[in-house]
């Protein structure tokens, strides 16, 4: 292990040069931020639902004096996002497989729907029959959507990095990791997308 | 009539000489606060003998020290005997401490049901609405002209049941009598109602107790506790209008109190005189303090106040008021006279 | 194999060894001016972190003085309103924001995490380095404003409505709200390094079982921080829309709640006090151990009430709104949590107790300051018990009661640990020995100086004086008090003052330490004082819960890692098993480029909407540099690659 010139001390060893060099799936350390980072997110999540629920209970008339907000995008949206996972699924699928072609297509399909959520999360907004300065069922509502398309726009942006890096040589064993990670996230997105458009267009219907 | 009201209020200030117990907790002068104290007190020598228990453990833990030796001493042998040994210790521990904090939190239910517990088909009703930095004192009435409006004092029977209902007009105070009974928050949108008794007379003091703004820390208040009697003199004196000024100074006084700023903020009943962002000044002359227990109701305070409030509270709501010395004095004469 | 000495497998031979030249070469961190911003070590960013900590302490010490100043006479005229507010709210927020969370939790933990684990660098790197520059973008932005006048002056908590639009019109909230962005992405982002260090990265045989208390404290931690901080930003957040975009959350006359405020920023704010408590109680343990020569009594109790203590932290919450008007079987609910909580920090010290009783002591310094810390802390604790009770806390509660006790737990519950563990571990990070004798004279003035200060707080509270008042009348009798406790400020002061030449002094010229002055167990002192850029010669691994006592001289040491990359090892969760390797990305550039994007986005979203699309670009390209795959050709990984599911 050593020179001559080392002192004899010789621990037993433990050799682990044999042990692979990339993980996937839940041993990979990424993968272990993800998971806090969407419990962070998560917990945001909770508590401004828990901050429209208590909101609501300060209030006799729900929504006060606005016409829910209106149905049509966020039910295409909320369409949208659930056919989203399919790519999302792909690419974790295909991803240890070093199955380079199919995951950079998963990321572009990917992309496109994201897009596509993004754009008509603009019209989303437009619908919404309130403006945040209203009141403060208002203001909910649109923090609500707000920081869901934060995050929508942030997994577009990650996505559209992860494709481009899918056309270069550098796509090797960790960026395919980090592309399977990436599905987990917008599994969040959508995840928390749904619960945000069930508060927002259900709630304010039948509460 | 007005003369004796001033008067019973002088003796009143001076029958209850400024002694440590005043704005003391552990002074009760109502059964409220007189449960807390007692609660305070039992839990105070029992968490004083877990002290002393837990200091001596220490003490007798750490007895045999090895000051001196420089160089890290030998572990210790695993000891199963001492090990076990501690392990009884720790867990008879655990009990005691177990069974202490029940008996605490059994202590304190019940202290809290003896507070919460005053009720009445017949109290004293008040509304305290606090505002940045006074307070504002109604006794509501079905009949609005026998509702008492005033600012900072708060008068009530004695040995009769009180509900205080709770406001804020702005950010939020805590309003707060430690010899009366624990505080409450003033909320705005919300109304809370809390209830206390004094069976003794005399004037206790209270202050804001939540963070309000530049003057938090000159927002008290006083409530005046008096015999039955007093106290309906005091409301019926209290929903008069405003004496009508009999000398030419005090009427020079009205006359400047109603064509300058004044009557922007304030009301004195009886005259133009009617918003309501300051206090009511209807019967300021009746009330002991002014500017919420900061200064003496005396002429030379009142005038500095008028003149200047910016200096005796800086960013008070109140603007300055430089007003011509004749001008002044006729004014803090027409307050003066407002019984 | 040959049999060893009965020496530390993992000694350093630096000049022999051609392992260690070639480690070091690997793992060196870039010097001069560039090399700072490009570093990514760990113990060189949990120095920093400690560091900028301490100087925030002693300013909020400084604001400290200016208050017992102010208060020493009725109606005294040092500081008006105005300023007194700055003073008080900057006071609180630096001793919290940038001081106790970024000294016990952050800079400490990232400084002694990976050694104890055995790792060669903290998880995720990167992320590290970023959160501290962002923490130091938050102070400087919190600092700027009370420099030019802006700064927030609605106490540390900033209640609405007196923190809304309406009654703090300018910036001043909007920069103290800021600051808590600031400062607590960068705890999360702590959270998430320290957390994944501990959970993937421990030295093979360290099971769950046999990790170090501290290692526990650091888990439960990270995982309360990343519970609790969310609470605060979407408090903060909501009042700096209230604020800047005119929504209306907590305002009540358009269906807003005040009291939502309060939910959301206590919700943070308790877990907030064991954040700050609990790595203080786990100082205390690892020390205690150490100077008792045994190992600690009831290894599983305490790992139990530490998990105990971070989850029942989540549930009392409302013990701070008592005063609010709340349904009495709510309150008490809480009152039954809040005093529930005595259970597990009793076990803790109960143990502590029976370790001492049972060891033999060795009172060196930083043993000092444990026994310090066992009777301020156990003060605070008790008049806490006090608090707990919902009559009684509604007559002490926003007084100076309150204020004694948290100085109690505050002080007593982290600053007397952290100088107990700095005195520790100063000769690992430096290779010197403070001067115990300084260092003695320092603990006496602290002690004497704190009690005489804050003990006097307590009759003040009772006597009716309320918190966070610029002045007092001179009829309320509560002058004398006040100079008794304005006094014991010249004793502390001393104390610091003793503490900083004993530190200055001691860098320079303090007795040589070598690897493990003081015995102590953990696998930190396995290397030399201060460690080499590479941490371990070998990575180790363990076989008992104090491994410098009881792993045997031939114990294990991990080969097969490759020496001229970053390579890491990987393992399980549990029961730490070698699972794969992994690489450490070395210095970037790009955390502290995207700490100045993000900060420059923050500070521009104070004073205009605008700052977040405009912002939003170079925040994005930051980031991707950041993201981008290393120049580097991916072949030398990828030869020895194969897939693990």
């Amino acid at each position: 292990m050593g020179s001559l010139n080392e002192p004899i001390r010789r621990p037993l060893t433990l050799d682990v040069s044999g042990l692979p060099s990339v993980a996937f799936g839940h041993r990979n350390t990424t993968w272990l931020a993800n998971v806090f980072y969407m419990a962070i997110e998560g917990m945001m999540f909770a508590l401004m639902f828990a901050a429209y629920f208590y909101l609501r209970t300060r209030s006799t008339d729900w929504p006060p004096g606005h016409l829910p907000p209106g149905l049509r995008y966020g039910a295409l949206n909320a369409l949208v996002f659930v056919v989203s996972t399919i790519p999302a699924w792909i690419v974790k699928r295909r991803a240890p497989d070093c199955n380079r072609r199919a995951v950079r297509n998963g990321l572009l399909v990917l992309a496109l729907f994201a897009l596509a959520a993004t754009v008509l999360r603009v019209f989303e907004f437009s619908a919404l029959n309130c403006r945040w300065t209203d009141d403060a069922y208002s203001s909910t509502v649109w923090v609500l959507i707000g920081i869901h398309s934060g995050h929508l726009v942030t997994e577009l942006i990650e996505t559209l990095v992860l494709l481009a890096i899918s056309f270069t040589p550098k796509m090797e064993g960790t960026r395919l990791a980090d592309a399977a990670i990436n599905s987990d996230y917008w599994y969040f997105v959508v995840v928390t997308g749904l619960m945000v458009d069930f508060l927002i267009y259900g709630t304010t219907r039948f509460l | 009539m007005n003369a004796t009201r001033s008067l019973i209020a002088a003796s009143l200030a001076q029958a209850m000489p400024l002694d440590p117990g005043r704005h003391h907790m552990l002074h009760a002068a109502a059964p409220q606060a007189g449960h807390i104290e007692w609660l305070y007190w039992i839990t105070f020598w029992i968490l004083f003998a877990v002290f002393v228990l837990m200091i001596g453990a220490f003490v007798r833990a750490s007895a045999k020290t090895h000051v001196e030796a420089i160089h890290p001493l030998p572990i210790l042998e695993k000891d199963e005997k001492a090990d076990r040994r501690a392990g009884w210790g720790v867990g008879a521990a655990l009990a005691v401490t177990v069974i202490t904090l029940f008996v605490i939190l059994v202590l304190s239910v019940i202290t809290g049901k003896r507070v919460e517990g005053l009720t009445s088909q017949n109290p004293v009703t008040i509304q305290i609405t606090g505002h940045q930095w006074w307070w504002e004192i109604t006794y509501p009435n079905p009949k609005a002209d026998q509702t008492v409006t005033t600012a900072n004092e708060i008068h009530v029977p004695v040995g009769t049941p009180v509900v205080v209902l709770t406001n804020s007009k702005d950010v939020i105070h805590s309003f707060w009598a430690p010899n009366i009974t624990g505080k409450r928050d003033l909320l705005p949108g919300y109304s809370s109602a809390f209830w206390f008794q004094i069976d003794r007379a005399g004037i206790y003091h209270g202050q804001c107790a939540e963070f309000c703004g530049l003057q938090h820390a000159h927002m008290g208040f006083s409530i005046i506790a008096e015999s039955s009697d007093a106290f309906q003199a005091w409301q019926q004196e209290q929903l008069k209008t405003a004496s009508e000024p009999s000398t030419s100074e005090t009427i020079r006084g009205r006359e400047v109190f109603l064509t300058h700023a004044c009557l922007m903020c304030h009301t004195i009943r009886g005259t133009d005189a009617g918003s309501r962002v300051g206090p009511d000044l209807t019967h300021v002359a009746s009330r002991n303090m002014i500017a919420a227990e900061t200064l003496p109701n005396t002429a030379g305070a009142l005038a500095g106040w008028v003149v200047d409030p910016q200096r005796i509270k800086p960013g008070t709501q109140m603007s300055p008021n430089p007003l011509a010395p004749d001008d002044l004095q006729a004014v803090v004469a027409y307050l003066q006279s407002l019984h | 194999m040959a049999v060893a000495e009965p020496i530390l497998a993992n000694d350093q031979d630096t000049g022999q060894s051609e392992l260690a030249q070639r480690l070091a070469r690997t793992w060196s961190q870039p010097k001069g001016l560039w090399g700072w911003f490009c570093n990514t070590h760990h113990t060189d960013i949990g120095i920093r972190f400690m560091v900028t900590a301490f100087i925030f302490f002693l300013l909020g010490g400084v604001l400290a003085a200016m208050i017992r100043l102010q208060l020493i006479r009725p109606e005294n005229s040092l500081m008006g309103p105005d300023l007194y507010n700055q003073v008080f709210t900057m006071h609180g927020s630096t001793m919290i924001f940038l001081f106790a969370v970024p000294m016990m939790f952050q800079g400490f933990g990232v400084y002694i995490v990976p050694l104890m684990c055995g790792a060669r660098n903290i998880a995720f790197p990167r992320l590290n380095a970023f959160s501290y520059y962002l923490y130091v973008g938050g102070a400087l932005v919190l600092w700027g404003g009370l420099l030019t006048n802006t700064g927030p002056d609605v106490g540390w908590f900033a209640y609405v409505p007196l923190s809304g639009p309406a009654y703090s019109p300018g910036h001043r909230a909007d920069i103290w709200s800021q600051m808590i962005t600031f400062t607590e992405v960068s705890a999360l982002g702590v959270a998430i390094c320290l957390a994944t260090t501990i959970l993937r990265h421990r030295a093979p045989g360290m099971t769950l079982n046999r990790m170090p208390i501290l290692l526990w404290e650091k888990l439960v931690i990270s995982i309360a921080v990343i519970f609790a901080m969310p609470a605060v930003m979407v408090a903060s957040g909501l009042l700096l829309l209230d604020r800047l975009v005119g929504t209306h959350f907590f305002n009540p006359a358009e269906g807003g709640d005040v009291l939502l405020y309060q939910h959301l920023f206590w919700f943070f704010g308790h877990p907030e006090v064991y954040i700050i408590f609990l790595p203080g109680a786990a100082i205390v343990s690892t020390l205690v151990e150490c100077f008792s020569r045994r190992r600690i009594f009831g290894y599983t109790p305490i790992v139990v009430s530490v998990v105990a203590t971070g989850f029942i932290g989540f549930s009392v919450w409302v013990h701070h709104m008592f005063a609010t008007g709340l349904p009495q079987l709510s309150q008490s609910f809480f009152t039954a949590a809040s005093l529930m909580i005595v259970i597990p920090t009793g076990t803790q010290f109960f143990c502590w107790v029976a370790t001492l009783w049972y060891g033999r002591l060795q009172l060196r310094l930083p043993m000092l300051w444990c026994l310090g810390f066992f009777f301020v802390f156990l003060i605070g604790g008790l008049s806490g018990v006090m608090l707990a009770s919902v009559p009684v806390d509604l007559q002490v509660h926003d007084t100076y009661f309150v204020v004694a006790h948290f100085h109690y737990v505050l002080i007593g519950g982290a600053l007397f640990p952290m100088f107990a563990g700095i005195y520790f571990w100063f000769p690992k990070m430096t290779g010197r020995m403070a001067n115990a004798t300084l260092g003695k004279w320092h603990f006496w003035l602290f002690f004497i100086g704190f009690n005489i200060t804050f003990f006097t707080l307590h009759f003040l509270g009772l006597r009716g004086m309320p918190r966070r008042v610029y002045t007092y009348g001179p009829d309320m009798h509560w002058q004398g008090l006040n100079v008794l406790a304005s006094s014991g400020v010249i004793f502390m002061t001393a104390g610091l003052l003793v503490f900083l030449v004993n530190v200055f002094r001691s860098v320079r010229v303090g007795g040589i330490a070598g690897n493990s002055p003081w015995g102590d167990a953990g696998l930190e002192w396995s290397m030399s004082s201060p460690p080499p850029p590479y941490n371990f010669l070998h990575v180790p691994t363990v076989s008992g819960r104090d491994p410098l006592w009881e792993d045997p001289p031939d114990q294990p040491v991990v080969v097969g890692l490759r020496d001229d990359i970053r390579e890491t090892l990987v393992t399980h969760s549990l029961d730490a098993d070698p699972q794969h390797k992994d690489e450490d990305p070395g210095p970037s550039i790009w955390p502290f480029l995207s700490a100045l994007t993000v900060s420059a986005a923050f500070v521009g979203s104070i004073f205009t909407p605008w700052a977040v699309p405009i912002g939003a670009p170079p925040v994005i390209a930051t980031l991707i540099g950041w993201l981008w795959p290393r120049g580097q050709s991916p072949t030398p990984r990828q030869t020895g690659e194969s897939w693990v599911h």
